[in-house]
């Protein structure tokens, strides 16, 4: 199979941080807002070169969303940034009633989400994010893999006119991917396979290219395809590999309900139905502990696509 | 540039238009649409400045006002209208299937004159804020309006707003109060008592006027002294103390009125204390 090589470990949300400094020294309109979490969204480069456009908003998330819709309204591209569980679940109404029906063009920069923000624990470890952001009208939901695919896509992100829900992480993770512009929209197909795909979305795209490599140790030859941007979902390139390979896993660190599994099922249901297995959280809340000891105990991994994979081939 | 005499006939003319929508469409909220009439119609016909045949969304070289308490949208429709926005004749289609003129204001049907999406409660002065920070940007000498409702100003995004209003200097911006003391569930005080409103604002450090909202000589003072508070530092709340249902006597002083339709009958009433002055719609 096609060779990754892990270029060294790094956080997803210093990829945002990166792709946010590149984002506003190409165009003065892009601005950033944060609800005092600088630091942890790595938005210091931004707020140094552009002191003037950054705005620090303290603790109160809600107000920082509608300011950011005001300045969208006076023609500015801001970046609001916070935790995930922050920037979804506590300030929904205000991004369904100001962002995505008053049709502004704020672009929310969720950091830390799923299981692996770790220690913190359940409190902080939204795992239903992608469920609430995909569910609202005019909202573009993009959960890069890695550092370089997190820069380009918050790259991206900025020149794409309307609502975007940009989602990454804390912990450090493998960056593999190609330094190349990113495509809103665009299912990556990293590896071909004949036997069965495996859809996965943001840190599960790095495992599950570690299960492809131990499923070809088995003679198991799986095509690998990266969901970096959950809606508008490349529903073209997912029908061709579900039809060519007849059998689907889908990872994401995520809850089952509303999310990319659930979404994928939706899509082959109503046009070419497929077997299907579902690598993600379940209807529960997770706990402390290191991000790989919660990936494994809830079983969001490389070894859980594996087994996943196998077990979807033999309802072939 | 309307003078206090014109601006009476004028809000006579908006009250009117108010209790037709309302009563055609059979729903609405008419009760405090009519307490802020006065100083809204002062906004738009003599303090604002604004042109309807260059407005585009971003209010960029114009004033802009945003209505937080979005529920409003009879009074805000009959002001845009009647300022040249849209025609008249379209108050007919008010909350009507396929209208522009939505139960509470709405960018995506392209109505002229909105600004922003409300009607969820307490998110206006966000926007309103975020709208003047642009303009601070763009080195865009116009004031930035919002409107609040008393009884929205338990949300705690209003508090969250002021402190960053204040924080950031955003001193382009005069927000009000429509201060009726009434909402949908009784009066404020006896439903979640808002205290000392003025205290409250000084204390988020604003700079706080307090007025008539129905004597235009006194409304259009309150406007001048917050302009020319403009620029110190700070941003600036004028709260206006008003009646709900103002200018018909049996809406006047209740919160009955706060979203309830006048039958036919009860509309013929209130026409008759109500001056016709611009030709209805």
């Amino acid at each position: 199979m096609k060779k990754y090589t892990d270029k060294g470990k790094k956080d997803t949300r210093s990829g945002f941080g990166a792709g946010l400094y590149e984002a506003g020294k190409a165009d003065a309109n892009v601005v950033a807002l944060t609800a005092d979490l600088k630091g942890s969204l790595k938005m210091e480069a931004f707020a140094d070169a552009f002191p003037e456009r950054y705005y620090e908003c303290g603790i109160a998330e809600a107000n920082m969303v509608g300011a950011a819709a005001g300045l969208a309204i006076g023609g500015k591209i801001p970046f609001v940034g916070s935790f995930a569980e922050f920037v979804t679940g506590r300030v929904y109404d205000q991004i369904r009633m100001e962002v995505c029906y008053g049709e502004t063009n704020v672009k929310i920069a969720s950091s830390h989400a799923g299981i692996t923000l770790g220690e913190d624990g359940a409190t902080h470890q939204t795992m239903e994010d992608i469920a609430l952001m995909r569910a609202l009208p005019n909202m573009v939901v993009i959960n890069p893999c890695d550092w370089t695919q997190t820069k380009n896509a918050t790259i991206a992100a900025a020149k794409y006119d309307g609502p975007v829900y940009l989602r990454f992480g804390r912990p450090k993770v493998a960056d593999f991917m190609p330094d190349e512009p990113f495509e809103i929209g665009k299912a990556y197909v990293l590896n071909e396979g004949k036997d069965v795909t495996i859809f996965a979305t943001g840190h599960m795209v790095w495992e599950a290219l570690q299960a492809a490599e131990a499923l070809e140790a088995e003679g198991i030859c799986a095509e690998v395809i990266d969901i970096a941007t959950i809606k508008p979902l490349d529903t073209e390139a997912v029908i061709a590999s579900a039809v060519k390979t007849g059998a689907v896993v889908v990872a994401e660190e995520h809850n089952m309900a509303g999310g990319l599994g659930e979404l994928i099922a939706g899509v082959l249901a109503s046009t070419c139905p497929k077997p299907i297995e579902y690598v993600n959280g379940k209807d529960q809340f997770g706990q402390s502990g290191t991000p790989a000891e919660l990936l494994a105990a809830y079983g969001m991994d490389a070894a859980h696509i594996a087994e996943a994979a196998k077990k979807v081939m033999e309802r072939k | 540039m309307q003078s206090a005499a014109d601006l009476k006939k004028t809000a006579s003319q908006v009250r009117r238009d108010i209790i037709r929508m309302v009563t055609k469409a059979k729903s609405g909220h008419p009760g405090g649409s009519m307490s802020c009439t006065d100083f809204l119609t002062a906004l738009y016909f003599n303090v604002m400045e604004h042109d309807p045949a260059t407005w585009t969304r971003d209010s960029k070289g114009q004033d802009a006002f945003i209505l937080s308490a979005g529920h409003l949208t009879p009074v805000y429709y009959s002001l845009l209208s009647r300022s040249g926005y849209f025609p008249v004749a379209e108050m007919a289609t008010f909350r009507k299937f396929g209208t522009r003129l939505q139960g509470h204001p709405s960018v995506e049907k392209g109505l002229p004159g909105i600004v922003q999406t409300s009607g969820s409660l307490g998110q206006g002065l966000s926007a309103a804020i975020g709208i003047a920070l642009a303009k601070k940007l763009d080195n865009d000498n116009h004031t930035v309006y919002t409107m609040l409702g008393d009884g929205e100003s338990e949300e705690g995004q209003i508090w969250e707003g002021a402190m960053f209003a204040a924080h950031h200097q955003v001193d382009n911006l005069i927000a009000m109060t429509d201060r009726n003391h009434q909402q949908i569930d009784g009066t404020t005080e006896g439903v979640a008592g808002l205290g000392d409103l003025k205290a409250k604002w000084e204390a988020f450090g604003w700079d706080v006027i307090e007025a008539d909202g129905h004597d235009m000589d006194i409304v259009l003072d309150a406007f001048a002294k917050a302009k020319a508070k403009e620029g110190q530092g700070k941003p600036i709340m004028i709260i206006f103390n008003t009646e709900m249902g103002h200018g018909v006597d049996f809406m006047a002083g209740t919160h009955k009125w706060h979203g309830n339709a006048p039958s036919e009958e009860q509309c013929a009433t209130a026409m008759a204390q109500l001056e016709e002055t611009l030709g209805d719609f």
